[in-house]
């Protein structure tokens, strides 16, 4: 048996509450690729960020190289020898590659970038990475940024990596070149970790397998003995029942129709490709997907925040009977309309609502331009905040608390309170309860019920299976910006939707792979 | 009234070294994220800590030395500039007050300063003159004494004293240690991108104290130049005027580059005195002169911001306090 | 085997999510006490003891409040001072930094010296109106012109502000020489139209009701106006600004309007109401510090009348003593710094809470 570069034995870390963390032992030797897989939520960039010395585990203990190991910081981990690269990237981007490599070292000798330069190409040629050590990061793709940040590990002389989602930013080819980059690692004796929720890239390149479910280790199986179907039932267990209710869809009218949508981001990567479905009046359309498959990009697309290359999504109006193509409106023209997006995740605070501001100017954002003359009118947002707080049990000391001091799940109501209150004909969801507790998590599904008998056409982004499979009248699941297939809700298997997160059908699958 | 060109680029580098000093001062600071609009104020209390120390010398001993009287007055214009910059430090990075407004309440304070012993000296020590010939001398010797016998290059480069050499070899120093040393990439990383830096192993609390405090010593230097060399030892509360500002304007027409700003200066400072040489300008004309650097440099930073090139840009950290746990 | 450091640093700082008035204000009335203080000690020490710490109160008092005219006068200060710092905060609350008041007070100021100069025969009342006009223009165009270019091509806004302060200064100095009084001496002379008629018995009577009035409007519009929430959510977030269809660019170059319009609008009360004739010094350095006084007020425009009384009180109160010492009057510039320094760190205590190591989890580590 080959040595053990690093071992984790009983690690259990909380934020608060929130176990993140739960007795977790893995073990990873040199020479070896190890895959930690778990859906999203499931703690693994939790537990890797100890190793990496952001976070400091509550109790349990980390050896490297047989010995127990104390990581207080980053510094603490490179001198460890333990090297992470992170899904955000920390570079510094008018410096050349060369520049960030070798920023913060203390090497002997004068400060000389261009011998510095050449021992990165020698640790590009022993692994086969394509790098201009002067290129600036500016004008660098993120395939080279992530290569930067890669070197940057190696030449602080890393023999244990860790890489985050390094995929999840990458097209299939550059996957491709950087997988067989991290077997001459593993050939050349350096331990190997890589997070991912791809169960494709597990079973291709990883030796062993490490399954995380909400904080908890499920096990570790040697990956030639795994099959998707195995481990798929590892990462997202068996069946719950949660008992939402879930009426018969009734008076289904189609309410938007999307045909051949696709985005291309900032950055130059298609994150939406040719996709297509209708939402209805009176169906709660779920969205299922690897956190990332494109579905902020989707929502974002048909509330007019994004820009489309081609393809065209209508809308039908039910008061006029009239279609129209929501491609270049601007999203107050499109609001007008009546379709609501509601929230996105990670910036409730940053673009729904306004931290500073209580809920009463809150609910203003989306009215205060209504009505005439010069000032604001406080008085219906304010009954209408006091609504909300009444109905929905929102915890606040007032209307005028700003809500940046209220707890999540009081946050979302508030937002959820505000979109449904304009009576959308479509009102669309991402991950509305996450970081919610049972309670209001409940509170927030009656209530998309509620839109729902009530003939809204509901999105709802979810990424839990459990509920989206008892809540959602048809499921929609996404994979790398496509769309994998569209089932009835009622009957879905949790494990086919697990398949159908990670591959996409044979037809569309190969087309990618031939760009 | 004739035009001589020799003595009008003497002049010009004259008026430049407080400005070269200034905005050397400056970069130093911007380069690790400080905008220090304090700097104004850290020249004029800089300078004027030189004459204070330097009266205080020449009325306490018999026969002042020039050395003795120099030394002094330097010293203490460097711990008075790093004692005010200190404060800016701990308000600003310590605290994490605004920079805006610490940079322009500690230009207040330093202004406020200088201006008030300036002008107050002779009164407070109950002296009847506070001319300070001996160290003014001091400083004005030319280094080089021959440096007539040089032509025209002696008298405009070498006919000033020892802190024209000291401007032009920081500025040198400062652009080698900021582009080719390992100290000079750290600093320019905590400028950028701070949360970068640190997470690579920087101190980037020690980083912005030292640049900081250093770009203090540095801009208080011009001060003292102007205040001893250039104004012959004697403190006119108006006559310091705006240059504390134009070094700072001096910073965004030079793209943050010490070695450019060894011409910037002397193209300032030429524009500065161009009004008195240029014949036939009417009092007029001469204001509209006086307007050319600050246009100038507000077109050179359209030009820069419309240029988007990112090696032009202020660092981007520029104006903002670090807080790891907001990375 | 390594030697094992504490987890923790000894000292940790962390953001305030809440804190009880109660202790913002305890906080802040500390840190005005221990100025006061400072500043006592500070003021006996560089008059050389001329002045001890117990009379600098009372003369500050005597200074500031003395006789009726001395009354009047900080209220004129403390007023002029005000007008800009209500001018800075609709840009500051949208994060845009202005440090431009000087020079949109200067142009503002320079524009109604030109109507005085070009139309000296119109009536006063419209003379005076002419004037207004002229000058609220004016410094609004001086706001827009940088508001433009950083909404359009991301130009920073500090410097380019900054710089515009010096053109303007340059300008005042072009039209004192165009229309000096005696040549070669730079400088206009006193103006005998354009004067605001006498309120209270000073010229600046008018200027005063003006602006405690502005305060209220000011107040106003930031708080119930549409364009003040525009503002607010502008300077809070552009992206939920973007999201709600808020047009970015329009609202900082609409603010930026009505915050160097006013400064003009200062501009011109400056020149009507105090001092009736033109020079660089007429603002005397007020645009630099009303964005101290604008910044501790939170731009809160009612807070702003007790910041910009307090730098008026101290400024007054230190000159008189510098006088009564027979030294000059930069000494208050000296404690205007110190004491600015004592509130702007005392911020930080309201904003942070400093947590040292507990001794268990010393222990632990340990």
């Amino acid at each position: 048996m080959s040595e053990v570069a690093i071992e984790l034995k009983d690690i259990t870390k909380s934020f608060g509450s929130v176990v993140a963390n739960k007795n977790v032992s893995l073990k990873v030797n040199k020479g070896e690729i190890l895959s930690i897989l778990g859906e999203n939520g499931s703690g693994k960039t939790t537990l890797m960020n100890m190793l990496s010395g952001i976070y400091h585990p509550d109790s349990g203990q980390i050896f490297v190289g047989g010995k127990e190991a104390s990581i207080q910081s980053p510094k603490d981990a490179f001198d460890y020898k333990i090297g992470m690269i992170h899904q955000h990237f920390k570079l510094v981007d008018v410096f050349t590659a060369a520049e960030n490599i070798v920023l913060g070292l203390n090497e002997d000798g004068k400060y000389d970038i261009k011998k510095s330069a050449r021992r990165i190409k020698e640790i590009c040629d022993e692994y086969g990475f394509e790098i201009d050590p002067m290129k600036k990061i500016y004008e660098m793709s993120v395939s080279e940024k992530q290569t930067v940040e890669i070197i940057k590990v190696i030449y602080r002389g890393a023999e244990i990596l860790i890489l985050d989602e390094p995929t999840a930013v990458l097209t299939p080819k550059e996957t491709e070149k950087l997988f067989s980059i991290l077997r001459n690692m593993r050939d050349a004796g350096k331990a190997v970790i890589i997070i991912t929720h791809k169960l494709n890239e597990v079973l291709e390149l990883s030796d062993r397998v490490s399954v995380l479910r909400k904080g908890e280790y499920i096990g570790t199986v040697e990956t030639k003995e795994a099959t998707e179907q195995s481990l798929t039932e590892m990462m997202v267990g068996k069946k719950v029942s949660l008992n939402i209710e879930r009426s018969e869809p009734q008076g289904c009218e189609t309410r938007l129709t999307l045909t051949n949508v696709s985005v291309v981001n900032r950055e130059g990567v298609s994150v939406l490709k040719n996709v297509n479905f209708t939402a209805k009046s009176g169906e709660i359309l779920g969205i299922a997907g690897i956190a990332g498959s494109g579905q902020k990009e989707l929502l974002e697309a048909i509330a007019g925040l994004q820009h489309l290359k081609s393809g065209s999504i209508v809308y039908h109006d039910p008061k006029t009977g009239k279609d129209e193509n929501l491609k270049d409106k601007t999203p107050l023209q499109i609001r007008n309309l009546g379709v609501r997006l509601s929230f996105v995740p990670e910036d409730r605070l940053g673009m729904g609502l306004v931290g500073s501001m209580g809920i009463t100017d809150n609910m203003m954002l989306r009215s205060y331009n209504k009505g005439k003359g010069f000032f604001l009118h406080r008085k219906s947002p304010k009954t209408l905040a006091e609504k909300i707080i009444n109905e929905l049990e929102v915890v606040t000391p007032g209307t005028e608390t700003p809500v940046r001091k209220l707890s999540g799940g009081n946050v979302q109501k508030v937002l959820v309170g505000r979109e449904i209150a304009s009576t959308p004909t479509v009102l669309m969801a991402a991950y509305p309860v996450r970081g919610l507790d049972i309670n209001s998590s409940y509170t927030i599904y009656n209530l998309l019920n509620q839109q729902k008998e009530s003939g809204t056409a509901v999105i709802f982004v979810g990424e839990d299976l459990d509920v989206l499979i008892e809540l959602c009248d048809r499921i929609l699941v996404m994979c790398h910006g496509q769309i994998s297939g569209i089932i009835d809700g009622r009957g879905a298997k949790k494990e086919e939707i697990g398949l159908m997160m990670t591959t996409l059908p044979e037809k569309e699958s190969k087309e990618e792979s031939d760009e | 009234m004739g035009f001589d060109l020799v003595y009008f680029l003497q002049r010009a580098v004259a008026q430049a070294l407080p400005l070269l000093f200034g905005s050397n001062g400056e970069i130093l600071n911007e380069k690790a994220g400080s905008l220090n609009l304090g700097i104004p104020g850290i020249m004029v209390s800089g300078g004027v800590a030189g004459i204070v120390s330097a009266t205080i010398y020449e009325n306490s001993v018999a026969n002042p030395k020039g050395w003795i009287g120099l030394l002094i007055s330097l010293l203490s214009s460097i711990a008075c500039s790093l004692l005010v910059s200190l404060i800016y430090c701990v308000l600003t990075v310590t605290l994490r007050a605004n920079q805006n407004v610490t940079g322009l309440a500690i230009t207040t304070f330093g202004t406020g300063l200088g201006n008030y012993f300036g002008g107050a000296i002779a009164s407070l020590l109950g002296l009847s003159s506070n001319t300070i010939t001996t160290t003014v001398n001091a400083y004005k010797t030319p280094i080089i004494p021959f440096y007539d016998k040089l032509g025209a290059v002696g008298t405009i480069f070498f006919s000033h004293g020892f802190l024209f050499y000291v401007g032009v070899m920081i500025a040198v120093v400062s652009a080698i240690i900021l582009k080719k040393t390992r100290v000079g990439l750290n600093l320019r990383a905590v400028g950028e991108n701070p949360a970068t830096a640190d997470a690579a192993g920087i101190n980037v609390t020690k980083y912005k104290y030292i640049t900081t405090c250093l770009g203090g010593i540095v801009a208080g230097l011009g001060g003292l130049y102007f205040a001893i060399d250039y104004s012959n030892g004697l403190w006119d509360t108006q006559s310091f005027g705006e240059r504390g500002w134009l070094a700072i304007a001096l910073v965004i027409f030079v793209m943050w580059k010490p070695n450019l700003a060894l011409v910037g200066s002397f193209l300032f400072g030429a524009l500065y005195i161009a009004d008195v040489f240029v014949p036939n300008l009417t009092p007029l004309t001469k204001e509209i002169f006086k307007m050319l650097p600050y246009v100038v440099t507000i077109i050179v930073l359209i030009a820069t911001s419309f240029a988007k090139k990112k090696e032009n840009q202020p660092p981007q950290s520029l104006g903002l306090a670090y807080f790891r746990e907001e990375r | 085997m390594k030697k094992a450091k504490s987890s923790e640093p000894l000292v940790r700082i962390s953001k305030r999510t809440d804190i009880s008035p109660k202790l913002s204000v305890g906080v802040r009335v500390i840190a005005i006490a221990a100025a006061f203080i400072v500043c006592a000690l500070v003021i006996t020490a560089i008059t050389n003891g001329r002045a001890m710490p117990w009379d600098v109160y009372s003369q500050m008092l005597k200074g500031a409040f003395g006789t009726v005219r001395r009354v009047k006068i900080t209220l004129r200060d403390t007023c002029a001072l005000l007008c800009l710092g209500l001018a800075l905060a609709p840009a500051f609350k949208m994060r845009f930094w202005n440090i431009g008041a000087e020079g949109q007070a200067l142009i503002g100021a320079l524009a109604s010296t030109v109507i005085i100069k070009l139309c000296p025969g119109l009536p006063w009342w419209l003379m005076l109106l002419v004037m207004l006009v002229a000058s609220v223009v004016a410094g609004a165009l001086w706001g827009v012109i940088p508001a433009a270019f950083k909404a359009t091509i991301g130009a920073n806004e500090t410097l380019f502000t900054l710089m515009m302060n010096y053109v303007a200064y340059q300008l005042v100095n072009v039209v004192c020489i165009f229309w000096e009084k005696q040549k070669g001496s730079s400088d206009i002379g006193v103006f005998d139209r354009g004067t605001l008629p006498k309120l209270f018995g000073v010229d600046y009577g008018i200027s005063i009701v003006v602006i405690l009035l502005l305060t209220a409007i000011i107040y106003v519009y930031m708080k119930y106006s549409k364009q003040g929430y525009e503002i607010s959510v502008v300077g809070e977030s552009e992206n939920t600004a973007r999201y709600i269809g808020i047009n970015v660019k329009k609202v900082i170059i609409r603010t930026m309007m009505i915050s160097g319009g006013l400064c003009g609008l200062a501009g011109f009360l400056l020149v009507s109401g105090t001092h009736h004739t033109l020079n660089t010094g007429i603002v005397g350095g007020n645009g630099f510090t009303a964005i101290i006084v604008a910044w501790l007020a939170h731009l809160n425009p009612i807070f702003m009348l007790l910041t910009s009384f307090f730098v008026s009180f101290l400024d007054i109160g230190t000159a008189q003593i510098a006088t009564s010492c027979q030294l000059n009057t930069y000494a208050s510039d000296i404690v205007v710094g110190i004491a600015l320094f004592f509130i702007l760190g005392c911020e930080f205590f309201i904003n942070y809470k400093v947590v040292f190591r507990n001794s268990k989890k010393a222990k632990e580590a340990a």
